[in-house]
């Protein structure tokens, strides 16, 4: 049968950020995929060793809008390893209450999307409306929806005012209701079982080999959440469970991603009840020469970040490692063999985060001609052309 | 399998490879191996101890560059850094990818970055970069020069 290939990206209708698949197919089966990314790197690890370590928790913050908390949370917690602090018991529970809320926000929104690709808009309304209420209760605790800048190294910049936690509390419980028959919509949906169920299977074994993290991999039944494993925050002290299932489809991604909701609402409303007195954080005076690794449960995995430091107020070098940068290269597992149709799904089921994964330059074109709507034309007719060539079809 | 126990085993299973081993804190160890140990050692951690293959990170010393693997052992909360030193003038190290696949993009993305060249990569091509960048500029090097004027880039504060 006739291989052809279909070129999705870098600007498609249906991607939120810029990313290029390369899908060979034969007839309706995927045959072959090839990913280019880069059309997003920024260079902020470059950018961080001309940053003092106060300024990194701010840019580390903007690596990616979604996970506004996971990086300066990695970043502190690298510095904190390296200095050998740790923050005070109130830091550690807002800390933690602060990531919980991002994680139930980045969820509803995946969630949301994932209606989306599947065609099911009705999914698509009802989370996103449900993820206004948890920004609202973001705003209330940080005073931002986004970009909350909460993290400092040895503690957090804002505290959480006692008169504020009655009405947290009330909206958070507010959405459980919404939440259970939203769960009871996805998971019973027999359309969505018909879409989801066996698709994309990440097998258990391939799950580790490529070192996936997050719901991908615990949806593959690798029992691994560093909130668990390697304990951090306040989650040692809190009673949840980790979500594992064993099938590594997309459904089973949806299903973790669900209930996982359901434990950051039980591990919110604990922390708020038992938020420790006492500091926020604790001076630090100098940053001594050495090193220091910190990692922590993301929405979407692991996220690991290295701080390296010759004892200026700078770092030398700081490696950001997004989770995404893990899962994503287990669409060769996923998407091989499974027709075009599911493909969109597939590829969105690991939660892809593209800024995250390259956290790097825009290039300025000032001074010169900009792109007219006739340019991007040619220019993707001369990028499909090349990629024909270099595949052997003309 | 204990910290110790594991640092024990290690000691007697690879006396020549292990050059240095600096525990830092209950949760982080740094291991100073031989560049030439990479793949057995790596091999060991993933197959046998089942540690998960983080990253690794290069770092552009003064006089010599580094790679640190780093390995998350699960059970026992215990991050192993294994570190290794290659000199300015042969910048060379055995990829990791016949191992484990998740080795594949980061090592590309340290040679395009770097320069840092793995041995054995079945597609060592660039990750990051655009088509346009010139050959043999690597970004995160400490002697990077800017090399396109019209470039918007932070100079620092």
């Amino acid at each position: 049968m006739p291989r052809t290939i279909v070129p999705i990206g870098p600007y498609h209708p249906l991607q939120e950020e810029p990313e290029f698949f390369i899908l060979t197919v034969e007839g309706e089966t995927v045959v072959d995929i090839d990913l280019q990314i880069g059309y997003n790197h920024r260079g902020i690890e470059k950018l961080s060793e001309r940053k003092t370590y106060d300024q990194v928790t701010f840019v580390v913050e903007r690596v990616c809008g979604i996970c506004s908390t996971s990086h300066p949370f990695a970043y502190t917690q690298a510095v904190e390893d390296l200095i050998s602090v740790e923050a005070p018991p109130r830091a550690k529970f807002i800390r933690t209450i602060i990531a919980e809320g991002e994680r139930l926000h980045s969820h509803l929104l995946w969630l949301g999307l994932a209606g989306h690709f599947l065609g099911y808009n009705t999914i698509f309304m009802w989370a996103w409306k449900l993820r206004e209420e948890i920004l609202d209760v973001m705003e209330i605790l940080s005073g931002n929806r986004n970009n909350y800048a909460m993290f400092k190294v040895g503690g957090v910049w804002r505290d959480i005012q006692a008169q504020d936690i009655p009405q947290v509390l009330k909206k958070i419980e507010s959405i459980i209701p919404t939440l259970e028959k939203l769960k009871k919509a996805v998971i019973d949906d027999p359309v969505l079982h018909a879409r989801t169920k066996g698709i994309g299977i990440l097998s258990k074994e391939a799950a580790i080999d490529y070192g996936a993290v997050g719901p991908t991999a615990r949806a593959s039944g690798v029992d691994r959440d560093i909130r668990k494993n390697c304990p951090y925050g306040a989650y040692d002290q809190i009673d949840w469970d980790m979500i594992v299932t064993q099938n590594g489809d997309v459904f089973d991604k949806v299903v973790i991603r669900i209930n996982e909701m359901f434990e950051s609402i039980k591990i919110i409303q604990q922390c708020l009840a038992r938020l420790p007195q006492g500091p926020i954080d604790c001076v630090i005076k100098d940053i001594p020469p050495g090193e220091g690794i910190g990692h922590i449960e993301a929405p979407r995995g692991e996220c690991f970040h290295y701080v390296r430091s010759d004892g200026t107020n700078r770092p030398v070098r700081h490696k950001i490692r997004a989770p995404t940068f893990m899962n994503l290269p287990t669409f060769k597992e996923t998407v091989i063999g499974g027709t075009i149709s599911d493909a969109a799904i597939v590829l969105a089921a690991i939660d892809p985060c593209y800024c995250c994964t390259e956290r790097m330059a825009v290039r300025n074109r000032k001074g010169q001609t900009l792109w007219t709507g006739e340019d991007l034309i040619r220019l993707s007719q001369e990028k499909t052309a090349q990629i024909k060539t270099q595949m052997g079809q003309s | 399998m204990k910290r110790q126990e594991l640092l024990q085993t290690l000691r007697e299973r690879f006396p020549d490879e292990i050059l240095g081993v600096f525990e830092k804190s209950p949760k982080r160890v740094y291991i100073q191996i031989q560049p030439d140990a990479i793949v057995r050692l790596a091999q060991y951690l993933f197959k046998e101890i089942r540690a998960r293959f983080n990253i690794a990170s290069g770092v552009d010393g003064r006089n010599q560059m580094e790679i640190l693997y780093h390995f998350t052992v699960e059970d026992i909360d215990l991050v192993i850094s294994l570190r290794v030193t290659l000199p300015k003038t042969k910048l060379e190290i055995a990829s990791l990818t016949s191992v484990f696949t998740a080795a594949h993009w980061i090592e590309r993305e340290i040679h395009e970055l770097l320069g840092i060249n793995f041995v054995g990569h079945p597609k060592l091509e660039r990750l990051l970069l655009p088509e346009d960048w010139p050959e043999g500029v690597h970004p995160l090097r400490k002697d990077y020069q800017e090399w396109d004027p019209n470039a918007i880039r932070d100079r620092g504060v």
